[in-house]
């Protein structure tokens, strides 16, 4: 059961061979097992949880269920959820509870989904690792030795260890796509502007996007389907009809269902840095979509190399304006002692945030300096459209653009907290697609082993066109039909 | 010795009448209990997000096409940031590099001042931009702490910026008045200076007559007053020239002044070193106004002073001094309509609210809207004047008594039996009376003495009680002594 599918699920829940309250407390139970040593998740609520299964079961009992009604699921503690601590991974936030709930968040709660709790990632989505976290690092299930990526990496830790359904995540750089990669999971960035940003506490205002965890393709597209759509709180938030996600998901099978797709294999994405195992299975997983029917074509995104300079240029500069809220005057962490105004914000920044947040507001508060703005900020927003503009170039070749999601599989805990840069270097894939608003996603495509290593999941990252996730979602989909990587899940007793 | 020019640019703050904050649906109302009036996004809670109120940008399109200014297609909202208790978020969501309005201008009167006549002069206007308001800060509400209130916080503005035309505070402060009925008049702005709605930064520099150069400034906040404004510039004027005349040096600040005092004051120097890392808010896209929305507001614009000035001087022959007195303010010009769209004759109605209702009201230091003779009941009694009911003296006595709340027109008139005589023959008889109790006036007057004509129209009008027309009694007069 707890690796059904949602589909699986919400048939069992609706046929009422499981009620929601049964299926709820066998992910709790497993919580309680499991979550001391993974700690996937933050903040956990066991009687507003069943509250909501008791309240899921009663609306399927009347008929009106949704595809997600009675599920229960896990969100990432970065989205406000009224009368849940909300921390978004910081001490700054330890203590603070949403008063309101981020759009997803009521999106989700009127489609009847349960919400288990809130899962730990790094200190305000800063971190490929989960190890800037406030509240601990959170150990990848396949491998306890190992980090599960970030920044959602809770996230990712409770679908793969199966401690719930699906979850949430969110993605500035790579913050979905990363940990699915690290952790065997189906994760989807929509396109900028498909998710309302509502309640979701702000890293990078024009990068940041919410979209799916889950164990696939088809569980995202229901996701998807609950999480997308125009919200008029958020002024970015798109005026698009609402889509169903799951419409490609349907067809009739046949022996080549991507017949005559073209998917681009940027140079840029095969050169130096990535890892040769992650390579071959990546190179495995290119040879099934081929049987597929699709055609391969070799594009270049020429300034990929650009995106991780661009990236911490202007992620910074929106952190550093994002996080002036965080002054210990209204709500939030606030030093115990201090001689006047100005003492009380240095030392309440100073104790609330984390070495990570604290670099990026130093980069952030930098770059906008008068006298630096043109040569950092403009400069990097020019470079932005460039790197916007390759990809229009490239879509004019292909439908979709693949390649590997992470340049390694999960590394060690502690391996590269003290080099931030080769610690960015781990969204060198992901980061080009946010700085062009594009969606992307990432599914399992096998497992590499390092020598004497235990066998770790490979991400194969798609990009697609602005707002083709639903395209996105199918290939994804076709290739889970025919492969069973997804399937696979981690043995947690002898992680 | 050089002769000394002082060199002023405003900043003006106008808060813009709409029903919810520039960002957030928050209610605004003045003198609400703290933080009633702040919703999620007024105290800036993890996650909320801006949206623009249209409201807001239709006040500012409302301005810009007030002072004929360029109104931006697209212009952009940038953080302004600073730390500061009483600002939520970190940083000031305002108008940097693309403003909504652009170059325009105001006309001024300038008044008279001594032997130097009253003159025009254009202002010119460097650009006007949408903002947001701060919260406040609190002190002494609770023993030993600062309380901050955020009912303000998100506030809309307009922040209204002159290029460095004023040479005068006389000029300064006619153009801040000049604006200050202007944003009433299109209604964008309630104008009330004592709760803030209206706020005044002046840039005062001084220079030597003949310099092209700007002299450093100084810049005054938050004046509220156009009476404080006047003394501070003055005394900023003359503190700076005499700095510089003691051979010092002006170093640019920002001053307040102390209406105490009546002394400017500079603010810890460490307020200019601020770097506010302005950058554009990418929470909220860039503002576009087409063709159709400053169509649309057009159409709702209501006629502007200089076109309703000339229109009272074509319509009704009024002189230019009465309809610049009459479009002085949007209250006025409306009472004006008003008396004569319900019957009263303009020349007469235009006489009498530039006269006895302004003197009314400035003795009582009222407004327009509270005046106690209302428009209609003005115009009843000036049609009493018209129709030969009273003379022009009784009016005004009937106008005090209307004043004070005595009644109606008629009714007064009746009370006090102010009627004028309208039986021809009843004043001939006084006439004749009178002239037979005066024939050696009469004899004066026939010998040349024209001053006994008005001391026999006296007797007359005094033998009648008052109630004699005086026109009348005039032509029967001459009548009768030419005869």
């Amino acid at each position: 059961m707890i690796n059904s599918s949602l589909k699986q699920l919400a048939n069992m829940l609706q046929a009422k061979t499981i009620s929601s309250v049964e299926l709820t407390q066998s992910f709790l139970s497993r919580i309680n097992q499991y979550n001391p040593d993974i700690n996937a998740y933050i903040a956990l609520d066991e009687t507003k949880t069943l509250a909501q299964a008791k309240a899921a079961d009663l609306r399927i009992a009347t008929g009106n269920a949704t595809p997600l009604t009675g599920i229960p699921l896990a969100q990432k503690d970065i989205f406000c959820a009224e009368g849940w601590q909300t921390t978004c991974g910081s001490k700054m936030l330890a203590n603070f509870i949403a008063p309101y709930d981020a759009h997803i968040i009521t999106q989700f709660d009127h489609a009847g989904a349960v919400n288990l709790g809130k899962t730990n990632m790094d200190e305000f989505a800063m971190g490929s690792s989960n190890e800037t976290s406030y509240f601990g690092g959170v150990k990848n299930p396949w491998s306890f030795e190992h980090v599960p990526g970030g920044s959602s990496g809770g996230s990712a830790a409770a679908v793969a260890a199966r401690l719930c359904a699906a979850a949430t995540g969110t993605d500035t750089g790579g913050s979905i796509r990363q940990p699915a990669s690290l952790c065997g999971l189906t994760g989807l960035k929509p396109s900028y502007g498909v998710v309302s940003r509502y309640g979701m506490i702000a890293f990078a205002s024009s990068l940041d996007q919410a979209g799916p965890m889950a164990k696939s393709a088809e569980d995202c597209a229901l996701m998807m389907n609950v999480m997308a759509g125009f919200d008029a709180r958020d002024s970015t938030s798109l005026q698009r009809d609402k889509e169903d996600y799951t419409r490609e998901l349907n067809k009739t099978p046949t022996a080549q269902p991507l017949l005559g797709l073209k998917i681009g294999l940027p140079k840029e994405f095969f050169a130096e840095g990535l890892d040769t195992d992650v390579a071959q299975v990546i190179a495995g997983a290119i040879d099934e979509y081929k049987k597929l029917g699709a055609q391969i074509v070799d594009i270049s995104l020429p300034n990929t190399g650009l995106s991780i300079p661009v990236y911490y240029v202007l992620a910074p500069a929106e952190a550093s304006s994002n996080l002036s809220r965080y002054d210990g005057v209204r709500y939030g962490h606030r030093a115990a002692e201090y001689n006047d105004l100005n003492d009380m914000y240095s030392k309440s920044r100073a104790e609330g945030f984390g070495a990570e947040v604290k670099r990026r507001i130093l980069i952030g508060t930098y770059v906008l300096s008068a006298g630096y703005y043109d040569a950092y900020y403009l400069k990097a927003q020019q470079i932005r459209r460039l790197i916007a503009q390759d990809f229009i170039e490239a879509f004019k070749q292909c439908d979709v653009i693949m390649g590997p999601a992470a340049p390694s599989t999960a590394f060690k805990a502690g391996e590269k907290v003290d080099d931030p840069v080769a610690m960015y270097l781990q969204d060198i894939y992901t980061i080009s697609t946010n700085l062009a608003g594009l969606p992307g996603m990432s599914l399992p495509a096998g497992f590499a082993q390092a020598k004497g290593g235990p066998a770790l999941p490979v991400g194969l990252q798609i990009i697609g066109n602005y707002f083709d996730e639903a395209r996105m979602l199918n290939v994804a989909h076709q290739y889970q039909q025919v492969t069973d990587w997804h399937q696979k899940m981690p043995d947690l007793k002898n992680a | 010795m050089m002769e000394w020019e002082v060199v002023i640019g405003l900043e003006t703050h106008t808060q813009l009448q709409t029903n919810t904050k520039i960002f957030s649906g928050a209610p605004i109302k003045y003198g609400a209990e703290p933080n009633t009036q702040a919703c999620e996004v007024s105290i800036a809670l993890p996650g909320v997000l801006p949206v623009l109120n249209r409201q807001a940008v239709e006040c500012a399109i409302k301005f810009g096409l007030a002072i004929n200014a360029e109104i931006a297609p697209r212009s952009v909202f940038a953080r302004k940031n600073y730390f500061y208790p009483d600002l939520p978020k970190g940083y000031q969501i305002s108008q940097f590099e693309l403003p909504v309005v652009g170059k325009g201008a105001v006309r001024i009167q300038v008044p008279a001042q001594g032997k130097k006549p009253a003159y025009e002069k254009v202002i010119n206007i460097t650009r006007a931009h949408l903002e947001e308001d701060a919260g406040k800060s609190v002190h002494g509400a609770v023993e030993g702490m600062s309380g901050i209130d955020l009912n303000r916080a998100g506030t809309p503005l307009l922040e209204i910026v002159t290029e460095p035309d004023m040479r005068s505070a006389a000029e300064a402060v006619a153009y801040a008045k000049q604006l200050h009925e202007l944003v009433q008049w299109i209604g964008i702005c309630d104008g009330n200076m004592q709760e803030g709605s209206f706020r005044c930064d002046v840039n005062v520099s001084v220079r030597h007559k003949g310099s092209e150069k700007l002299g450093t400034r100084r810049e005054i906040k938050n004046l509220n007053s156009f009476k404080f404004m006047q003394q501070a510039i003055e005394y900023e004027t003359r503190w700076q020239i005499e700095t510089l005349e003691d051979g010092g040096s002006i170093h640019q600040a920002t001053v307040l002044f102390n209406p105490d005092t009546g002394e400017t004051r500079a603010m810890r120097s460490k307020e200019e070193a601020n770097d506010y890392r302005y950058f554009p808010d990418p929470d909220l896209l860039p503002l576009m106004i087409s063709a159709e929305d400053k169509a649309r507001v057009q159409s709702g614009m209501p006629e502007l002073p200089e076109a309703m000035k000339a229109r009272f001087e074509a319509e009704y022959g009024l002189s230019s001094y009465d309809t610049a007195a009459l479009t002085s303010s949007r209250g006025l010009a409306d009472y004006f309509v008003a008396s004569v769209k319900a019957g009263a004759e303009p020349k007469q109605a235009a006489n009498w609210v530039t006269g006895n209702v302004l003197a009314k009201l400035n003795a009582e230091d009222k407004a327009i809207v509270d005046a106690a003779v209302s428009a209609g009941s003005l115009a009843q009694l000036l049609t009493r004047i018209s129709d030969g009911t009273i003379s022009n003296n009784a009016a005004k006595e009937v106008f005090e008594a209307m004043w004070a709340g005595e009644g109606t027109a008629d009714a007064i008139i009746e009370a006090k039996g102010l009627k004028q005589m309208s039986d021809s023959g009843a004043v001939e008889a006084i006439v004749n009376e009178v002239l037979a109790a005066n024939a050696a006036m009469v004899d004066e007057y026939k010998a040349g003495k024209e001053k006994a004509f008005n001391a026999l129209v006296g007797q007359i009008m005094k033998a009648s009680k008052g109630k004699a027309n005086p026109a009348q009694v005039n032509d029967l007069l001459m009548k009768k002594l030419k005869s």
